[in-house]
């Protein structure tokens, strides 16, 4: 088998994974090998091609692919090793990654230090039990988009949207532009899964019909579907029987993201049951040494500005560590409080700055960030759960931290 | 194409191709017609893979009669046609008190018969089964039962068929059927097929088709099974294939260890009336979680990756019905294989073989049978030498396209080469698309090899034949 | 003279919190009062989306000679909302062909309203 030595391995060319590398390049890390999957760099922002990124990290209103280019642009100009077409297919105990493709074979990789960046997944039609037939026409939006955006296909033209998620939203506007019909965007929630921007911009634009409380509870059609039953919940969110249907001949389903974990169950490293992704310090390094992790494989971010940044922080911890020079003296666990459904990272071990990021269970007015002796304590006029909280850490406030056993965070309102 | 057949199988499924590989054994021009576009995509399409020890059935039924016959034959078959076969053993768990009672009957049973079986209990149980709920205390052993993968033992016997003669006509559905002469005239498709004699294994049709010569003296209902497949992290919830003491109607609620590893639950048992409705309901998913709450413990709903439902074709005598029609001289019914139809096909191909012996035809054995030489491998269950020396052999084994089953772009080309033609066909023979994603990742990259090798636009390709186009169209 | 007067709804952008900002206007199309909003420029983007609302139009055009056939574009500035069905059937008959460079002027000032139409990527032979 060919061998292959290296300082770092990166799984992953999306926006983090590139971030991660060349962070690792600059820090003076000689020999770093990328790998992807894909026939080219830039990850899942090739086929995001809307607008909307980049607002955060450079003030800009990018496309995915813009926001891509700035960093493949970037790594042109590195002799980072750029693998593409090339799958991980396991990371043993020992730390080596065994790589495939059909140029090179099957690959055993030995790096000092590992970065995942292998993004996310979509959760399914399966994952979320609507019983019905199993027709053709049922796609979760991302492979929608990906038909529509890289293939050119037309994934339908008469078209129900599942859930109220951001991507099912951009393909509704999407999909409307390109001549299709979408009858109805559905959501279980009272409120809508993705950005309110995406809200207006996608559905009302557009006319499009949002259904809150509302859930597709059966599928019909043998061959290709033809329809779909859909029912109003009640307060407890069950079904209360006043339903109507919709011909359709096309389902997206926009159900929520799932951290890509194939990997990171292999290596073994501790999952968090919040996120889905493993437990993570603020240097972005998982429960085994030597591996890091960051962007959506880590948790699911809204922004693929956060993705990026999460990047260059795990690439710069993973060249500290290849120089040996990441010490972790404590770390203190944080935990999520009130209306919080996650916070991460999951430790804290830095002394300079550390972003936090939050997602609330519910949305709330009027609420005070607050934490474990008022360390933070920010107030917000609206919290909702499909925008993370961003919460910076200044020196003071980590040194305040670093004495206590554990850092609760949560959102409740103000008094 | 020979101008007229012996013999002439109606149905593709897992009876009929093994009655097909049987057969081809001898002197004989075989033909099997399927009205799907790919064989196993009628009943066969949904199946548990569980070889049954026949523990649960009578042998005063032909069904039972051949259960475990079939049963000492899948040994023999399975190493034939190189598919695993693995005897994980089946624990039958007493509830109640008057599930005690029948399992003691089963057990004298089994031993009168000959199956193995053990009656466990507390301790020894809970080895067995450390998962089980603490209140069931008292369970049947029966080592004898096993699992196969179901889809690629059709394809095996299918393939192996055709490597011996055995031709195929897909996508052919069968709208008439005269006699002529001693012979019939079949009308399939935009084809006629003359042949000698006739073989309806055609699943929940098979009262349809034999209506076209008058040899329906049975009838066809459906019955709907639903099943459900947890995520992997569930995989060891179990060791055996995990049975509830039976009823009279059906065995039960399981809960399968498939030979994948991974943990299967169901199947339900309706009778419908519709033989084409394979939905899934919210109360059959109910039904399964509530029953398996009651021997293993709860299953949250987000751990269920997969569904699909199957129909089983119940004949009005509730057991096989294998023999040549009273009315119609040489057509032969092979109808009614509901549960345990997959164990029992072996042998219902060699009781086919020799009724067809016995109704005076001449099966002379062939000089040479083809060995099924697997022309594929699971590059997902090779060493990591079998791997590097797959990809060294053939490059596109390096091809990584299903992310979640580790398949790769050589297996599904060979899938192609053999006869796959949708994606739903590729999924069953590859299992690109099964596994959490649900082909989220694989799909396009199926499609696009799918085009290429066929020679077809990508947007024609359908999940499984006629009108379930996969898109609508290409800009 | 008082006369019917006309509601419309819109959901602020601006900020998380996402007002939901009314602007009332009289039959001839004049704003008479914005409401809703907890800031002056949740007023500024309401009025702004009632006289003449404006949005980055993005989609795909067909593309030669290179690894995929679609090729991502946007327009390089607002165009305004009622102009963007018009825009995407100008864009669909679009065809280009590689290389294109990310930048690229594809279609320039498309339809008169000073604005061009660009690659949002590389895409080489």
């Amino acid at each position: 088998m060919k061998k292959i030595f290296t300082d770092l391995i990166v799984i992953g060319a999306g926006p983090a994974g590139m971030a991660a590398a060349l962070k690792a390049g600059r820090m003076g890390i000689k020999n770093i090998l990328m790998i992807d999957r894909l026939h080219e760099p830039g990850g899942i922002l090739q086929q995001c091609i809307h607008n909307g990124f980049g607002l955060q990290k450079f003030k800009r209103d990018l496309t995915g692919p813009e926001f891509a280019n700035h960093y493949i642009y970037k790594l042109s100009r590195t002799n980072i090793k750029l693998m593409l077409h090339t799958m991980a297919v396991e990371i043993t105990r020992d730390g080596k990654v065994l790589i495939a493709n059909g140029k090179d074979g099957l690959v055993e990789v030995t790096p000092k230090a590992i970065i995942l960046a292998m993004g996310c997944r979509e959760r399914t039609r399966q994952q979320v039990s609507i019983p019905g037939t199993r027709p053709s026409g049922i796609f979760t939006a991302g492979v929608a988009q990906r038909f529509m955006n890289i293939e050119g296909f037309i994934p339908g033209k008469e078209v129900v949207v599942v859930g109220s998620g951001d991507i099912g939203m951009i393909m509704a506007r999407r999909m409307t532009l390109e001549g299709a019909k979408v009858h109805a965007v559905t959501e279980i929630l009272p409120y809508p899964g993705g950005l309110t921007r995406n809200v207006a911009q996608c559905l009302n634009d557009y006319n499009i019909p949002l259904y809150l409380k509302h859930a597709v509870v059966e599928i019909y059609g043998r061959e290709r579907v033809t329809g779909v039953k859909i029912d109003q919940l009640d307060e407890q969110g069950a079904p209360t029987n006043e339903s109507f249907k919709v011909d359709c001949d096309t389902l997206l389903f926009s159900v929520g993201l799932i951290p890509e974990n194939e990997l990171s169950r292999m290596i073994p490293l501790e999952l968090s049951p919040l996120t889905g992704g493993p437990f993570i310090d603020d240097n972005y390094q998982t429960s085994r040494e030597g591996v890091f992790i960051c962007g959506n494989a880590a948790f699911v971010n809204d922004l693929a500005d956060y993705a990026s940044t999460e990047g260059e922080l795990a690439g710069a911890s993973a060249a500290n560590y290849i120089n040996d020079a990441l010490n972790i003296s404590t770390r203190v666990r944080v935990v999520p409080g009130c209306n919080t459904r996650f916070v991460v990272p999951n430790y804290i071990t830095r002394s300079d700055s550390v972003t936090l990021y939050m997602r609330v269970t519910m949305p709330m007015v009027n609420v005070e960030v607050t934490s474990t002796d008022l360390i933070v304590n920010i107030k917000k006029p609206i919290v909702k759960p499909s925008e993370m909280i961003e919460i910076k850490l200044n020196k003071e406030q980590l040194e305040k931290i670093k004495k206590l056993k554990e850092f609760k965070i949560g959102a409740r309102p103000c008094k | 194409m020979p101008s007229n057949y012996n013999i002439a199988i109606i149905g593709g499924g897992i009876v009929g191709n093994a009655i097909a590989r049987e057969l081809s054994r001898y002197e004989l021009t075989v033909i099997l017609i399927e009205k799907e576009i790919e064989v196993s995509f009628g009943v066969s399409k949904a199946n548990s893979g569980i070889i049954h020890s026949a523990v649960h059935d009578d042998m005063q039924t032909l069904k039972g009669r051949l259960c475990l016959q079939g049963n000492a034959l899948w040994g023999k078959l399975s190493q034939e046609l190189r598919i695993p076969f693995e005897k994980v053993g089946e624990i039958i768990v007493a509830r109640n008190k008057e599930d005690l009672q029948v399992l003691k009957d089963m057990f004298d049973n089994a031993r009168k018969i000959n199956i193995p079986a053990e009656m466990v209990e507390g301790g020894r149980l809970r080895e067995l089964e450390p998962n089980l709920n603490p209140e069931i205390n008292t369970a049947l052993l029966v080592p004898s039962a096993g699992v196969i993968p179901p889809y690629e033992m059709t394809y095996a016997l299918y393939e192996n068929a055709m490597q011996n003669g055995v031709e195929y006509l897909l996508d052919s559905k069968v709208t008439k059927i005269v006699r002529d002469g001693k012979s019939f005239v079949i009308t399939a498709g935009s084809s006629e097929i003359k042949t000698d004699y006739v073989i309806n294994a055609a699943g929940v049709y098979a009262d349809e088709v034999a209506r076209f010569v008058g040899a329906d003296n049975f009838r066809i209902k459906p019955r709907k099974g639903e099943e459900y497949i947890l995520d992997k992290r569930l995989d060891d919830i179990n060791n055996h294939i995990i049975f509830p003491t039976p009823n009279p109607k059906s065995k039960g609620i399981l809960i399968i260890k498939t030979i994948e590893g991974s943990t299967m639950i169901g199947p339900t048992a309706e009778d419908i009336n519709d033989k084409e409705d394979t939905s899934t309901s919210d109360a059959g998913l109910k039904k399964v979680l509530d029953f398996v709450r009651t021997m293993i413990h709860d299953i949250p709903r987000k751990d269920i990756i997969a569904s699909f439902a199957g129909i089983r074709p119940i004949a009005d005598s509730n057991d096989f019905i294998i023999e040549e029609s009273r009315n119609v001289h040489r057509f032969i019914n092979v109808a009614g294989i509901q549960s345990p139809g997959l164990t029992a096909a072996p042998a219902i191909a060699l009781m086919v073989a020799n009724i067809l012996r016995q109704k005076g035809m001449k099966l002379e054995q062939k000089k040479e049978f083809k060995k099924y030489d697997k022309p594929h491998r699971r590059f997902s269950l090779a060493t990591n030498k079998e791997k590097e020396l797959l990809i060294k052999l053939n490059p596109s084994y390096g091809n990584i396209i299903c992310r979640c089953e580790e398949v790769t772009e050589a297996e599904v080309v060979a899938a192609i080469k053999i006869g796959a033609k949708t994606t739903d066909g590729i999924k069953l023979r590859t299992r690109a698309g099964m596994g959490r994603c649900q082909g989220g990742f694989c799909l396009h990259h199926v499609m696009r090899i799918l085009s290429r090798e066929l020679n077809l636009p990508e947007e024609t390709i359908t999940k499984r034949g006629g009108a379930s186009l996969v898109v609508k169209g290409k800009r | 003279m008082p006369g019917p007067v006309n509601e419309k709804k819109f959901i602020c952008i601006i900020c998380p919190i996402g007002c939901a900002v009314i602007v009332k206007s009289d039959p001839g199309g004049n704003i008479i009062e914005v409401l809703g909003n907890k800031c002056k420029k949740g007023d500024k983007y309401a009025r702004e989306e009632f006289t003449m609302p404006m949005r980055v139009l993005t989609s795909t055009v067909a593309i030669e000679g290179a690894a995929i056939s679609r090729l991502p574009v946007r327009t390089s500035n607002v165009i305004p909302k009622d102009k963007l069905s018009d825009c995407m059937k100008e864009i669909q008959k679009f065809k280009a062909r590689a290389p294109v460079k990310c930048g690229d002027k594809l279609i320039e000032n498309i339809l008169g309203l000073e604005v061009d139409v660009i690659a949002t990527r590389n895409l080489s032979t």
